[in-house]
Protein backbone atom coordinates (compact mmCIF):
# COMPACT_ATOMS: atom_id res chain seq x y z
CA UNK A 1 0.00 0.00 0.00
CA UNK A 2 2.67 2.35 0.70
CA UNK A 3 4.67 1.92 -2.52
CA UNK A 4 1.27 2.41 -4.24
CA UNK A 5 0.99 5.55 -2.22
CA UNK A 6 4.49 6.82 -3.28
CA UNK A 7 4.47 5.86 -7.09
CA UNK A 8 0.88 8.04 -6.83
CA UNK A 9 2.31 10.99 -5.56
CA UNK A 10 5.86 10.79 -8.13
CA UNK A 11 4.03 10.01 -11.40
CA UNK A 12 0.36 10.71 -10.71
CA UNK A 13 -1.73 8.51 -11.53
CA UNK A 14 0.29 7.06 -14.18
CA UNK A 15 1.74 3.44 -14.52
CA UNK A 16 5.28 3.23 -15.50
CA UNK A 17 6.41 0.51 -18.22
CA UNK A 18 9.85 -0.28 -18.34
CA UNK A 19 11.83 -2.49 -20.93
CA UNK A 20 15.33 -3.05 -21.16
CA UNK A 21 18.19 -3.74 -24.04
CA UNK A 22 21.18 -5.30 -22.15
CA UNK A 23 24.56 -5.87 -23.67
CA UNK A 24 27.23 -7.99 -22.37
CA UNK A 25 30.59 -8.15 -24.07
CA UNK A 26 31.41 -12.00 -23.80
CA UNK A 27 35.13 -12.74 -23.10
CA UNK A 28 36.10 -14.99 -26.05
CA UNK A 29 39.54 -15.35 -27.03
CA UNK A 30 38.72 -13.82 -30.47
CA UNK A 31 36.73 -11.33 -31.96
CA UNK A 32 33.05 -12.13 -33.22
CA UNK A 33 34.18 -11.83 -37.33
CA UNK A 34 38.06 -11.62 -37.04
CA UNK A 35 40.60 -13.85 -35.34
CA UNK A 36 42.21 -10.70 -33.28
CA UNK A 37 42.27 -11.18 -29.58
CA UNK A 38 39.45 -9.71 -27.48
CA UNK A 39 41.60 -8.40 -24.72
CA UNK A 40 40.64 -4.91 -22.48
CA UNK A 41 43.13 -2.65 -21.81
CA UNK A 42 46.09 -3.06 -24.57
CA UNK A 43 47.67 0.09 -27.05
CA UNK A 44 45.21 1.50 -29.24
CA UNK A 45 43.99 -0.17 -32.31
CA UNK A 46 46.92 -3.07 -31.46
CA UNK A 47 44.14 -6.23 -31.37
CA UNK A 48 42.76 -5.00 -35.42
CA UNK A 49 43.39 -6.38 -38.89
CA UNK A 50 41.67 -5.49 -41.97
CA UNK A 51 38.68 -6.97 -41.12
CA UNK A 52 37.55 -4.93 -37.90
CA UNK A 53 38.78 -2.47 -40.33
CA UNK A 54 36.16 -3.24 -42.93
CA UNK A 55 38.07 -3.10 -45.67
CA UNK A 56 36.39 -3.93 -48.99
CA UNK A 57 36.95 -8.33 -50.21
CA UNK A 58 37.64 -9.34 -47.02
CA UNK A 59 35.22 -12.66 -45.84
CA UNK A 60 34.73 -13.03 -42.28
CA UNK A 61 33.81 -16.29 -40.79
CA UNK A 62 31.59 -16.43 -37.68
CA UNK A 63 33.54 -17.50 -34.80
CA UNK A 64 31.73 -20.76 -33.07
CA UNK A 65 32.85 -20.17 -29.43
CA UNK A 66 30.96 -16.73 -29.82
CA UNK A 67 27.82 -18.07 -30.62
CA UNK A 68 28.54 -20.96 -27.97
CA UNK A 69 28.70 -18.02 -25.28
CA UNK A 70 25.28 -16.60 -26.85
CA UNK A 71 23.56 -20.39 -26.37
CA UNK A 72 25.00 -20.59 -22.67
CA UNK A 73 22.87 -16.78 -21.83
CA UNK A 74 20.19 -18.02 -23.58
CA UNK A 75 20.17 -21.49 -21.70
CA UNK A 76 20.63 -19.51 -17.98
CA UNK A 77 17.78 -17.27 -18.95
CA UNK A 78 15.55 -20.34 -19.98
CA UNK A 79 15.11 -19.29 -23.17
CA UNK A 80 14.34 -21.02 -26.68
CA UNK A 81 17.69 -21.44 -29.06
CA UNK A 82 16.57 -21.40 -32.51
CA UNK A 83 17.36 -23.86 -34.81
CA UNK A 84 18.26 -21.70 -37.85
CA UNK A 85 19.82 -18.93 -37.75
CA UNK A 86 20.89 -16.16 -40.33
CA UNK A 87 23.05 -13.05 -39.95
CA UNK A 88 21.87 -9.63 -40.81
CA UNK A 89 23.43 -6.27 -41.50
CA UNK A 90 22.07 -3.52 -39.82
CA UNK A 91 23.13 -0.30 -41.43
CA UNK A 92 24.70 3.12 -39.81
CA UNK A 93 27.75 5.34 -40.47
CA UNK A 94 29.82 6.26 -37.70
CA UNK A 95 33.62 6.32 -37.21
CA UNK A 96 33.74 3.54 -34.35
CA UNK A 97 32.32 1.20 -36.85
CA UNK A 98 34.19 1.78 -40.00
CA UNK A 99 32.20 -1.22 -41.57
CA UNK A 100 28.69 0.92 -41.32
CA UNK A 101 27.01 -1.76 -40.52
CA UNK A 102 26.64 -4.36 -37.78
CA UNK A 103 26.22 -7.60 -37.78
CA UNK A 104 23.26 -8.88 -35.80
CA UNK A 105 20.43 -11.01 -35.91
CA UNK A 106 16.86 -9.49 -36.83
CA UNK A 107 14.74 -12.09 -38.06
CA UNK A 108 16.05 -15.42 -36.52
CA UNK A 109 17.12 -13.87 -32.65
CA UNK A 110 19.64 -16.95 -31.39
CA UNK A 111 17.26 -17.13 -28.81
CA UNK A 112 13.77 -16.31 -27.58
CA UNK A 113 11.12 -16.34 -25.10
CA UNK A 114 13.13 -16.89 -21.98
CA UNK A 115 12.85 -15.00 -18.70
CA UNK A 116 14.16 -14.38 -15.58
CA UNK A 117 12.97 -14.51 -11.64
CA UNK A 118 13.67 -11.55 -9.73
CA UNK A 119 13.15 -11.13 -6.51
CA UNK A 120 12.39 -7.67 -5.32
CA UNK A 121 12.93 -5.68 -2.57
CA UNK A 122 9.98 -6.90 -0.53
CA UNK A 123 11.08 -10.74 -0.96
CA UNK A 124 8.60 -11.46 -3.86
CA UNK A 125 9.26 -12.99 -7.06
CA UNK A 126 8.67 -11.29 -10.03
CA UNK A 127 9.15 -13.08 -13.28
CA UNK A 128 10.29 -10.57 -16.50
CA UNK A 129 10.36 -12.19 -19.55
CA UNK A 130 13.06 -12.10 -21.87
CA UNK A 131 11.57 -11.30 -25.58
CA UNK A 132 14.65 -12.82 -27.46
CA UNK A 133 18.91 -12.68 -27.21
CA UNK A 134 21.14 -11.41 -30.27
CA UNK A 135 24.85 -12.55 -30.61
CA UNK A 136 26.29 -9.23 -32.29
CA UNK A 137 29.39 -7.15 -32.80
CA UNK A 138 30.72 -4.43 -30.37
CA UNK A 139 31.79 -1.18 -32.14
CA UNK A 140 35.37 0.96 -31.00
CA UNK A 141 35.72 3.57 -28.66
CA UNK A 142 35.32 7.25 -29.58
CA UNK A 143 37.42 10.12 -27.54
CA UNK A 144 36.05 13.54 -28.44
CA UNK A 145 38.78 15.93 -28.46
CA UNK A 146 38.71 19.69 -28.02
CA UNK A 147 40.32 20.10 -31.30
CA UNK A 148 37.49 19.32 -33.78
CA UNK A 149 38.49 15.78 -34.17
CA UNK A 150 37.44 12.96 -32.53
CA UNK A 151 40.03 9.66 -31.81
CA UNK A 152 38.91 6.05 -32.95
CA UNK A 153 40.19 2.95 -30.87
CA UNK A 154 38.87 -0.05 -32.79
CA UNK A 155 40.44 -2.43 -30.54
CA UNK A 156 36.52 -3.11 -29.17
CA UNK A 157 35.60 -3.43 -32.90
CA UNK A 158 33.74 -6.38 -33.22
CA UNK A 159 33.76 -8.09 -29.76
CA UNK A 160 30.90 -10.80 -28.97
CA UNK A 161 27.98 -9.25 -27.36
CA UNK A 162 25.04 -10.30 -26.30
CA UNK A 163 22.07 -8.70 -26.32
CA UNK A 164 19.43 -9.52 -24.32
CA UNK A 165 16.19 -7.92 -24.93
CA UNK A 166 13.48 -7.86 -22.24
CA UNK A 167 9.66 -7.58 -22.47
CA UNK A 168 8.47 -4.34 -20.97
CA UNK A 169 7.63 -6.32 -18.02
CA UNK A 170 9.42 -4.14 -15.58
CA UNK A 171 6.75 -1.74 -13.18
CA UNK A 172 9.17 1.11 -11.85
CA UNK A 173 12.88 1.91 -11.61
CA UNK A 174 13.51 -0.17 -8.82
CA UNK A 175 12.72 -3.31 -10.71
CA UNK A 176 14.59 -2.35 -13.37
CA UNK A 177 17.55 -2.22 -11.06
CA UNK A 178 16.79 -5.31 -9.29
CA UNK A 179 16.42 -7.12 -12.63
CA UNK A 180 19.76 -5.60 -14.15
CA UNK A 181 21.39 -6.86 -10.56
CA UNK A 182 20.18 -10.41 -11.03
CA UNK A 183 20.74 -11.05 -14.69
CA UNK A 184 24.10 -9.96 -14.11
CA UNK A 185 24.45 -12.55 -11.66
CA UNK A 186 22.78 -14.80 -13.73
CA UNK A 187 25.40 -13.88 -16.53
CA UNK A 188 28.33 -14.01 -14.17
CA UNK A 189 27.26 -17.77 -13.46
CA UNK A 190 27.03 -18.58 -17.11
CA UNK A 191 31.57 -18.31 -17.18
CA UNK A 192 30.81 -15.95 -20.59
CA UNK A 193 31.73 -12.78 -18.99
CA UNK A 194 33.04 -10.64 -16.31
CA UNK A 195 30.27 -8.02 -16.37
CA UNK A 196 32.57 -5.19 -15.17
CA UNK A 197 30.59 -2.06 -15.52
CA UNK A 198 33.49 -0.28 -14.79
CA UNK A 199 34.87 -1.42 -17.91
CA UNK A 200 31.65 -0.95 -20.04
CA UNK A 201 31.50 -5.08 -20.32
CA UNK A 202 27.64 -5.02 -19.72
CA UNK A 203 25.81 -1.25 -20.43
CA UNK A 204 21.68 -1.16 -20.73
CA UNK A 205 19.31 0.70 -23.31
CA UNK A 206 16.39 1.80 -22.07
CA UNK A 207 12.97 2.06 -22.84
CA UNK A 208 10.16 3.45 -20.48
CA UNK A 209 6.73 5.14 -20.88
CA UNK A 210 3.90 6.35 -18.96
CA UNK A 211 -0.04 5.66 -19.20
CA UNK A 212 -3.27 6.38 -17.16
CA UNK A 213 -3.88 3.60 -15.15
CA UNK A 214 -6.40 1.24 -16.62
CA UNK A 215 -5.40 2.61 -20.21
CA UNK A 216 -5.51 -0.47 -22.69
CA UNK A 217 -2.25 1.16 -24.72
CA UNK A 218 1.02 2.27 -23.64
CA UNK A 219 2.09 5.39 -23.64
CA UNK A 220 5.06 6.75 -26.61
CA UNK A 221 8.00 5.48 -25.60
CA UNK A 222 11.43 7.37 -24.59
CA UNK A 223 14.73 5.56 -25.04
CA UNK A 224 18.22 6.26 -23.37
CA UNK A 225 21.27 3.97 -24.58
CA UNK A 226 24.21 3.00 -23.10
CA UNK A 227 23.94 3.46 -20.00
CA UNK A 228 27.17 1.78 -18.01
CA UNK A 229 25.50 2.08 -14.23
CA UNK A 230 23.19 0.42 -12.19
CA UNK A 231 22.24 3.45 -10.02
CA UNK A 232 22.24 5.71 -13.32
CA UNK A 233 19.61 3.29 -14.84
CA UNK A 234 17.41 3.59 -11.77
CA UNK A 235 17.54 7.41 -11.64
CA UNK A 236 17.81 8.16 -15.42
CA UNK A 237 13.82 6.67 -14.62
CA UNK A 238 12.97 8.02 -11.97
CA UNK A 239 13.66 11.46 -13.53
CA UNK A 240 12.02 10.29 -16.53
CA UNK A 241 8.88 9.07 -14.95
CA UNK A 242 8.04 12.49 -13.70
CA UNK A 243 9.13 14.49 -16.39
CA UNK A 244 6.74 12.76 -18.67
CA UNK A 245 3.93 12.85 -15.92
CA UNK A 246 4.50 16.47 -15.94
CA UNK A 247 4.12 16.50 -19.70
CA UNK A 248 1.28 14.60 -19.57
CA UNK A 249 -0.71 16.47 -17.03
CA UNK A 250 0.41 19.58 -18.63
CA UNK A 251 -1.51 18.11 -21.64
CA UNK A 252 1.73 17.92 -23.77
CA UNK A 253 2.71 14.88 -25.95
CA UNK A 254 5.76 12.77 -25.18
CA UNK A 255 7.23 12.64 -28.46
CA UNK A 256 9.16 8.96 -29.27
CA UNK A 257 12.71 10.30 -28.90
CA UNK A 258 16.05 9.19 -27.71
CA UNK A 259 17.71 11.75 -24.77
CA UNK A 260 21.02 11.33 -22.66
CA UNK A 261 21.22 10.74 -19.29
CA UNK A 262 23.49 12.80 -17.74
CA UNK A 263 24.63 12.11 -14.26
CA UNK A 264 26.02 15.77 -12.69
CA UNK A 265 22.18 16.79 -12.97
CA UNK A 266 20.57 13.14 -12.46
CA UNK A 267 18.23 14.16 -15.46
CA UNK A 268 17.87 13.45 -18.85
CA UNK A 269 18.62 15.72 -22.29
CA UNK A 270 17.22 15.26 -25.99
CA UNK A 271 19.75 13.89 -28.26
CA UNK A 272 17.61 13.72 -31.33
CA UNK A 273 13.46 12.33 -32.19
CA UNK A 274 14.14 8.57 -32.34
CA UNK A 275 14.98 6.57 -36.01
CA UNK A 276 12.74 3.98 -36.99
CA UNK A 277 13.69 0.22 -37.61
CA UNK A 278 13.58 1.15 -41.48
CA UNK A 279 16.36 3.60 -41.02
CA UNK A 280 18.47 0.93 -40.53
CA UNK A 281 17.80 -0.64 -43.38
CA UNK A 282 18.51 -4.24 -42.44
CA UNK A 283 19.19 -7.07 -44.99
CA UNK A 284 20.86 -10.37 -44.93
CA UNK A 285 24.10 -10.58 -44.55
CA UNK A 286 25.22 -12.45 -47.68
CA UNK A 287 28.98 -13.37 -47.03
CA UNK A 288 27.96 -15.59 -44.37
CA UNK A 289 26.29 -18.84 -44.31
CA UNK A 290 23.53 -19.49 -41.78
CA UNK A 291 23.97 -21.59 -38.46
CA UNK A 292 21.34 -24.75 -37.77
CA UNK A 293 21.56 -25.40 -34.15
CA UNK A 294 20.83 -28.41 -33.48
CA UNK A 295 19.72 -30.52 -30.07
CA UNK A 296 23.03 -32.07 -29.71
CA UNK A 297 25.14 -28.87 -29.83
CA UNK A 298 22.57 -27.55 -27.58
CA UNK A 299 22.95 -30.55 -25.04
CA UNK A 300 26.68 -29.98 -25.69
CA UNK A 301 26.72 -26.37 -24.75
CA UNK A 302 24.56 -27.12 -21.89
CA UNK A 303 27.07 -29.98 -20.68
CA UNK A 304 29.51 -27.00 -20.25
CA UNK A 305 27.36 -24.88 -18.60
CA UNK A 306 28.28 -23.92 -14.62
CA UNK A 307 25.54 -24.73 -12.60
CA UNK A 308 23.65 -21.46 -11.29
CA UNK A 309 23.88 -19.17 -8.42
CA UNK A 310 21.01 -19.97 -7.21
CA UNK A 311 21.33 -23.90 -7.83
CA UNK A 312 24.63 -23.49 -5.67
CA UNK A 313 23.13 -21.58 -2.80
CA UNK A 314 20.62 -24.16 -2.33
CA UNK A 315 23.14 -27.11 -2.32
CA UNK A 316 25.60 -25.45 0.24
CA UNK A 317 22.75 -24.60 2.64
CA UNK A 318 20.92 -28.06 2.66
CA UNK A 319 24.29 -30.24 1.61
CA UNK A 320 26.71 -28.28 3.26
CA UNK A 321 25.11 -26.56 6.27
CA UNK A 322 25.57 -23.62 5.37
CA UNK A 323 23.45 -20.25 6.58
CA UNK A 324 21.80 -18.63 3.81
CA UNK A 325 22.99 -15.16 4.49
CA UNK A 326 27.00 -16.78 3.69
CA UNK A 327 25.83 -18.73 0.52
CA UNK A 328 24.42 -15.47 -0.86
CA UNK A 329 27.83 -14.18 -0.05
CA UNK A 330 29.68 -17.33 -1.54
CA UNK A 331 27.43 -16.62 -5.01
CA UNK A 332 28.41 -13.43 -5.54
CA UNK A 333 30.95 -13.96 -7.85
CA UNK A 334 31.57 -17.45 -10.19
CA UNK A 335 34.97 -17.20 -9.07
CA UNK A 336 34.29 -17.05 -5.92
CA UNK A 337 31.47 -19.65 -5.35
CA UNK A 338 34.37 -22.00 -7.73
CA UNK A 339 36.86 -21.43 -5.06
CA UNK A 340 34.73 -22.67 -2.29
CA UNK A 341 33.94 -25.37 -3.98
CA UNK A 342 37.48 -26.28 -4.57
CA UNK A 343 38.46 -25.49 -0.81
CA UNK A 344 35.78 -27.85 0.12
CA UNK A 345 36.78 -30.36 -2.75
CA UNK A 346 40.45 -30.35 -0.70
CA UNK A 347 38.85 -31.46 2.34
CA UNK A 348 38.43 -28.18 3.92
CA UNK A 349 35.69 -28.10 6.73
CA UNK A 350 32.67 -26.37 4.79
CA UNK A 351 31.73 -24.00 7.14
CA UNK A 352 35.50 -22.85 8.65
CA UNK A 353 36.12 -22.37 4.89
CA UNK A 354 32.82 -20.12 4.22
CA UNK A 355 33.88 -18.13 7.08
CA UNK A 356 37.43 -17.53 5.83
CA UNK A 357 36.18 -16.83 2.23
CA UNK A 358 33.86 -14.47 3.66
CA UNK A 359 35.66 -12.89 6.38
CA UNK A 360 39.70 -12.54 6.16
CA UNK A 361 39.99 -13.58 2.23
CA UNK A 362 37.32 -10.92 1.25
CA UNK A 363 39.02 -8.26 3.32
CA UNK A 364 42.43 -9.09 1.98
CA UNK A 365 40.94 -8.63 -1.32
CA UNK A 366 39.25 -5.07 -0.21
CA UNK A 367 42.69 -4.03 1.36
CA UNK A 368 44.46 -4.78 -1.74
CA UNK A 369 41.63 -3.70 -4.11
CA UNK A 370 42.07 -7.50 -6.15
CA UNK A 371 39.91 -9.79 -7.69
CA UNK A 372 40.17 -13.28 -5.76
CA UNK A 373 42.01 -14.77 -9.18
CA UNK A 374 44.59 -12.15 -8.71
CA UNK A 375 45.66 -12.95 -5.31
CA UNK A 376 48.35 -16.22 -4.44
CA UNK A 377 45.61 -18.17 -2.61
CA UNK A 378 44.60 -21.54 -3.95
CA UNK A 379 41.70 -23.88 -2.45
CA UNK A 380 44.29 -26.74 -1.77
CA UNK A 381 46.59 -24.04 0.63
CA UNK A 382 43.34 -22.75 2.42
CA UNK A 383 42.09 -26.37 2.70
CA UNK A 384 45.38 -27.34 4.11
CA UNK A 385 45.40 -24.10 6.70
CA UNK A 386 42.06 -25.31 7.64
CA UNK A 387 42.87 -28.91 8.43
CA UNK A 388 45.84 -28.02 10.10
CA UNK A 389 43.36 -26.15 12.51
CA UNK A 390 40.61 -28.74 12.21
CA UNK A 391 43.30 -31.34 13.84
CA UNK A 392 44.81 -29.04 16.28
CA UNK A 393 47.68 -28.80 15.14
CA UNK A 394 47.59 -25.17 15.40
CA UNK A 395 45.95 -22.63 17.16
CA UNK A 396 43.33 -20.22 15.34
CA UNK A 397 46.02 -17.31 16.66
CA UNK A 398 48.58 -19.09 14.88
CA UNK A 399 46.46 -19.11 12.12
CA UNK A 400 46.80 -15.32 11.47
CA UNK A 401 50.12 -15.83 10.42
CA UNK A 402 49.60 -18.80 8.40
CA UNK A 403 47.05 -17.05 6.89
CA UNK A 404 49.11 -14.38 5.60
CA UNK A 405 51.89 -16.90 4.56
CA UNK A 406 48.95 -18.72 2.19
CA UNK A 407 48.31 -15.41 0.93
CA UNK A 408 51.50 -14.76 -0.47
CA UNK A 409 51.54 -18.15 -1.92
CA UNK A 410 53.69 -19.79 0.76
CA UNK A 411 52.79 -23.63 1.40
CA UNK A 412 50.51 -24.26 4.63
CA UNK A 413 52.42 -27.16 6.35
CA UNK A 414 55.72 -26.32 5.36
CA UNK A 415 55.16 -23.00 6.52
CA UNK A 416 53.82 -23.72 9.67
CA UNK A 417 57.24 -25.86 10.58
CA UNK A 418 59.05 -24.16 9.34
CA UNK A 419 58.68 -21.15 11.82
CA UNK A 420 57.74 -23.91 14.59
CA UNK A 421 54.13 -22.86 14.49
CA UNK A 422 53.22 -25.93 15.88
CA UNK A 423 50.19 -26.47 18.59
CA UNK A 424 51.02 -28.66 21.42
CA UNK A 425 48.43 -30.31 22.95
CA UNK A 426 50.39 -33.49 24.16
CA UNK A 427 49.17 -34.01 28.09
CA UNK A 428 52.54 -35.53 29.14
CA UNK A 429 54.22 -32.56 27.39
CA UNK A 430 51.69 -30.08 29.01
CA UNK A 431 51.87 -31.48 32.45
CA UNK A 432 55.62 -30.90 32.87
CA UNK A 433 55.05 -26.97 32.15
CA UNK A 434 52.29 -27.23 34.43
CA UNK A 435 53.65 -29.01 37.52
CA UNK A 436 57.01 -26.39 37.14
CA UNK A 437 54.99 -23.11 36.97
CA UNK A 438 52.12 -24.25 40.09
CA UNK A 439 55.75 -25.24 41.99
CA UNK A 440 56.97 -22.01 41.58
CA UNK A 441 53.80 -19.70 42.28
CA UNK A 442 52.50 -21.53 45.49
CA UNK A 443 51.01 -17.66 45.88
CA UNK A 444 48.65 -17.79 42.90
CA UNK A 445 47.61 -21.70 44.07
CA UNK A 446 46.46 -19.80 47.40
CA UNK A 447 44.92 -16.84 45.23
CA UNK A 448 42.95 -19.29 43.73
CA UNK A 449 42.02 -21.54 46.43
CA UNK A 450 40.37 -18.29 48.06
CA UNK A 451 38.22 -17.98 44.73
CA UNK A 452 40.47 -15.11 42.75
CA UNK A 453 39.63 -16.30 39.05
CA UNK A 454 42.76 -13.65 38.11
CA UNK A 455 44.73 -16.45 39.37
CA UNK A 456 44.89 -18.39 37.11
CA UNK A 457 44.85 -16.26 34.17
CA UNK A 458 48.49 -15.09 35.64
CA UNK A 459 49.11 -19.13 36.02
CA UNK A 460 47.99 -19.27 32.03
CA UNK A 461 49.95 -16.20 31.02
CA UNK A 462 53.11 -17.69 32.33
CA UNK A 463 52.87 -21.60 30.61
CA UNK A 464 52.07 -19.65 27.18
CA UNK A 465 55.61 -18.15 27.83
CA UNK A 466 56.69 -21.03 28.92
CA UNK A 467 55.70 -23.02 25.58
CA UNK A 468 56.63 -19.84 23.70
CA UNK A 469 52.86 -19.91 22.89
CA UNK A 470 52.41 -23.47 21.51
CA UNK A 471 50.58 -24.89 24.33
CA UNK A 472 46.67 -25.73 22.81
CA UNK A 473 44.96 -23.39 24.97
CA UNK A 474 41.81 -25.41 25.16
CA UNK A 475 43.64 -28.73 26.59
CA UNK A 476 46.03 -26.71 29.04
CA UNK A 477 43.13 -24.88 30.63
CA UNK A 478 41.62 -28.06 31.45
CA UNK A 479 44.99 -30.16 32.27
CA UNK A 480 45.45 -26.79 34.56
CA UNK A 481 41.97 -26.66 36.49
CA UNK A 482 42.32 -30.34 37.36
CA UNK A 483 45.97 -29.63 38.94
CA UNK A 484 44.66 -27.01 40.66
CA UNK A 485 42.31 -29.14 42.53
CA UNK A 486 44.19 -31.49 43.32
CA UNK A 487 46.55 -29.32 45.43
CA UNK B 1 -1.09 -4.43 -56.08
CA UNK B 2 -1.11 -0.28 -55.64
CA UNK B 3 1.35 1.58 -57.80
CA UNK B 4 4.61 2.24 -55.71
CA UNK B 5 5.44 6.12 -55.92
CA UNK B 6 8.08 7.83 -53.68
CA UNK B 7 7.92 11.10 -52.74
CA UNK B 8 10.86 13.88 -52.25
CA UNK B 9 10.73 13.94 -48.45
CA UNK B 10 11.18 10.31 -48.55
CA UNK B 11 14.03 10.64 -51.24
CA UNK B 12 15.50 13.61 -48.64
CA UNK B 13 15.35 11.39 -45.87
CA UNK B 14 17.40 8.28 -47.83
CA UNK B 15 19.95 10.69 -48.45
CA UNK B 16 20.10 12.28 -45.19
CA UNK B 17 20.50 8.57 -43.59
CA UNK B 18 23.52 7.44 -46.29
CA UNK B 19 24.98 11.63 -45.31
CA UNK B 20 23.98 12.57 -48.55
CA UNK B 21 23.03 16.30 -48.71
CA UNK B 22 21.15 17.03 -52.27
CA UNK B 23 20.30 20.31 -53.43
CA UNK B 24 16.28 21.03 -54.95
CA UNK B 25 17.14 20.24 -58.23
CA UNK B 26 19.19 17.12 -57.65
CA UNK B 27 16.41 16.14 -55.39
CA UNK B 28 13.42 16.80 -57.84
CA UNK B 29 15.76 14.32 -60.41
CA UNK B 30 16.65 11.85 -58.22
CA UNK B 31 12.96 11.77 -57.29
CA UNK B 32 11.52 11.09 -60.79
CA UNK B 33 14.60 8.50 -61.68
CA UNK B 34 14.23 6.40 -58.00
CA UNK B 35 10.48 7.16 -58.84
CA UNK B 36 10.92 5.10 -62.51
CA UNK B 37 12.85 2.21 -61.08
CA UNK B 38 10.66 1.67 -58.46
CA UNK B 39 7.69 0.62 -60.69
CA UNK B 40 10.20 -2.14 -61.76
CA UNK B 41 8.57 -3.57 -58.63
CA UNK B 42 5.15 -2.72 -59.53
CA UNK B 43 6.01 -5.18 -62.39
CA UNK B 44 7.75 -8.49 -60.32
CA UNK B 45 5.11 -7.67 -58.00
CA UNK B 46 2.50 -8.95 -60.68
CA UNK B 47 4.06 -12.43 -60.03
CA UNK B 48 2.32 -14.99 -57.54
CA UNK B 49 5.00 -15.62 -54.69
CA UNK B 50 2.73 -16.58 -51.71
CA UNK B 51 3.79 -20.26 -51.86
CA UNK B 52 7.75 -18.96 -53.19
CA UNK B 53 10.30 -19.13 -49.85
CA UNK B 54 11.76 -15.87 -49.61
CA UNK B 55 15.61 -15.96 -50.64
CA UNK B 56 17.77 -14.71 -48.10
CA UNK B 57 20.95 -16.76 -49.16
CA UNK B 58 22.46 -17.90 -51.80
CA UNK B 59 25.35 -20.17 -50.48
CA UNK B 60 24.38 -23.91 -49.98
CA UNK B 61 26.92 -23.78 -47.07
CA UNK B 62 25.55 -23.50 -43.69
CA UNK B 63 27.54 -23.93 -40.12
CA UNK B 64 31.00 -22.51 -42.05
CA UNK B 65 32.45 -21.20 -38.56
CA UNK B 66 35.61 -20.71 -37.06
CA UNK B 67 36.89 -22.24 -33.83
CA UNK B 68 37.33 -19.46 -31.06
CA UNK B 69 41.37 -19.01 -31.46
CA UNK B 70 42.70 -15.48 -31.01
CA UNK B 71 45.68 -14.50 -34.00
CA UNK B 72 47.13 -11.08 -34.22
CA UNK B 73 47.98 -10.21 -37.72
CA UNK B 74 49.59 -7.26 -36.17
CA UNK B 75 48.36 -5.22 -39.50
CA UNK B 76 48.06 -2.03 -37.12
CA UNK B 77 51.14 0.15 -38.52
CA UNK B 78 50.00 -0.77 -42.27
CA UNK B 79 46.32 -0.14 -41.42
CA UNK B 80 46.82 3.44 -39.77
CA UNK B 81 49.03 4.47 -42.59
CA UNK B 82 46.31 4.17 -44.80
CA UNK B 83 43.75 5.95 -42.45
CA UNK B 84 43.31 9.47 -43.72
CA UNK B 85 44.52 10.91 -40.10
CA UNK B 86 46.58 9.56 -36.76
CA UNK B 87 47.55 10.65 -33.97
CA UNK B 88 49.22 8.40 -30.99
CA UNK B 89 47.76 5.16 -32.95
CA UNK B 90 44.53 6.09 -33.17
CA UNK B 91 42.54 6.99 -35.71
CA UNK B 92 41.57 10.87 -36.68
CA UNK B 93 38.65 11.81 -37.53
CA UNK B 94 36.62 15.24 -37.93
CA UNK B 95 34.83 15.88 -34.88
CA UNK B 96 31.49 14.01 -34.23
CA UNK B 97 28.27 14.77 -32.03
CA UNK B 98 27.92 11.99 -28.89
CA UNK B 99 25.43 9.54 -29.74
CA UNK B 100 24.78 9.29 -33.42
CA UNK B 101 26.34 6.09 -33.50
CA UNK B 102 24.81 2.70 -32.44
Amino acid sequence: MIDLRSKIMATGNFETTIGLEVHVEMQTNSKLMSPSPVHYGDKPNENTNVIDFGYPGVLPVANKGALEYGMRAALALNATISPFIRWDRKNYFYPDNPKAYQTTQSQTPLGKNGYLDVTLADGTTKRIRIKELHVEEDAGKNTHGTDGYSYVDLNRQGTPLIEIVSEPDIASPDEAYAYLEQLRQAILFTGISEAKMQEGQMRADVNISIRPYGSSEYGTKVEMKNINSFNYVRNALIFEEKRQAEVLRSGGIIQQETRRYNEPTKSTILMRVKEGADDYRYFPEPDLAPVVIDQNWIDKVADELPKSAGDRQTSYVSTLGIERYDAEVLTQTLAMSDFYDATVAAGADAKRAANYLIGDVNAFMNKHQVELQETQLTPEHLAGMIKLIESGTISTKQAKQVFEAIMAGEEPEAFAKKNGLVQISDPEVLLTWITEVLDNNPQSIEDFKGGKDRATGYLIGQLMKMSKGQANPGVMNKLLLAELAKR
Amino acid sequence: MSETTISKEEVAHVAGLAKLAFNETELEQFTTQLDSILTIFDTLGEVDTEQVEPTYSVTENVNHLRQDVADNWHQKQALLENAPLEAADLIKVPAILDGEGE
